[in-house]
């Protein structure tokens, strides 16, 4: 039978996945952001799991909140990223330094 | 039995796009294996009851937030192959940071089973007389309403800042100037003459 611990070994994976792909893919922003997006959905997933094996529907009211942050989270970092090329030609992270003054 | 079955099913599917997600070397593939993730995680939540949460996360995540992702990938003209170069180099990194963080993870989830955390308390239980979907709107519309109210700031604040982010003022057209338009009367734009007759109009 299914239990609460083989949602969290899940979610746990998912999650350790996405905080590697933000080091392997050190360079490439659109795959970092993607990576985010993974350990947000990991995060919610944790979240639906204990709401569901608990009985508490307030889990699922607060996914849908990290699901509010995390869309308009995207659309800011890809909108950043836009401007960013049409700026420099080129999306690598190492360039990134035009703030340093 | 079928349950398992479909939770080891989704389960896996979703590890395995996840992983391909952060491998692909296209990043229009990675997209696409993020967007079965995504369904696969919505089946993994249907499987527990929380049907509300999955429809969000196929409507927002795969139509919104994966589609803004494939549309970017692809406007953009971006040589791939020279940002994955350290690959390897970071792969090592990476690979002891998720192993640290993994067994933290492990670490946390057994004292939470050995009962060192009381979770007895309920916020909102679920109760059997009221249907999910009602019970959710309940919940949102009455306790949560500020937060809620505070979610949907947060996606206004998102939409305007995107579109003064990428709005740009383009200086080779000539758009219309609506202000311009309305300011315009006819006294000063139409002149009425009599017109003598063998001669030119003068303007």
């Amino acid at each position: 039978m299914i239990g609460l611990q083989h949602y969290l070994v899940v979610s746990a994976i998912l999650f350790v996945m996405g905080v590697m792909g933000i080091f392997i893919n050190r360079k490439n922003i659109i795959i970092i952001l993607m990576a985010i997006e993974l350990i947000l959905l990991s995060v919610n997933i944790n979240l639906v799991a204990f709401s569901a094996f608990l009985g508490d529907l307030v889990g699922q009211v607060f996914a849908m909140f990290v699901l509010t942050v995390a869309a308009g989270e995207a659309a800011i970092g890809l909108a950043i990223l836009v401007i960013y090329f049409r700026g420099r030609g080129s999306i690598a992270v190492d360039d990134v330094n035009r703030m340093k003054g | 039995m079928i349950q398992t079955f479909a939770f080891c099913l989704f389960a896996a599917v979703v590890i395995l796009s996840g992983a391909l997600t952060i491998l692909s070397r296209n990043p229009v593939h990675s997209v696409l294996w993020l967007i079965l993730a995504f369904f696969n995680a919505a089946g993994l939540m249907v499987l527990v009851g929380a049907e509300f949460i999955a429809m969000l996360l196929v409507i927002v995540y795969v139509g919104a937030v994966a589609v803004l992702f494939l549309f970017v990938v692809m406007m953009l003209d971006i040589d791939f192959a020279e940002l994955r170069s350290g690959f390897v180099r970071y792969g090592f990194f990476g690979l002891l940071i998720a192993l640290i963080l993994a067994g933290e993870l492990i670490i946390a989830t057994g004292a939470w089973s050995a009962g060192a955390i009381e979770l007895a308390n309920r916020t909102a239980p679920i109760s059997a007389e009221l249907s999910y979907i009602e019970a959710m709107g309940a919940l949102i519309y009455s306790k949560y309403l500020y937060v809620f109210e505070a979610a949907g700031l947060v996606l206004l604040v998102a939409l305007i800042g995107a579109i003064v982010l990428t709005h740009r003022e383009r200086r080779d057209v000539r758009p219309q100037n609506i202000s311009e338009q309305v300011k315009r009367r006819p006294q000063d734009a139409v002149r009425n003459i009599n017109q003598p007759i063998g001669q030119g109009v003068d303007l």
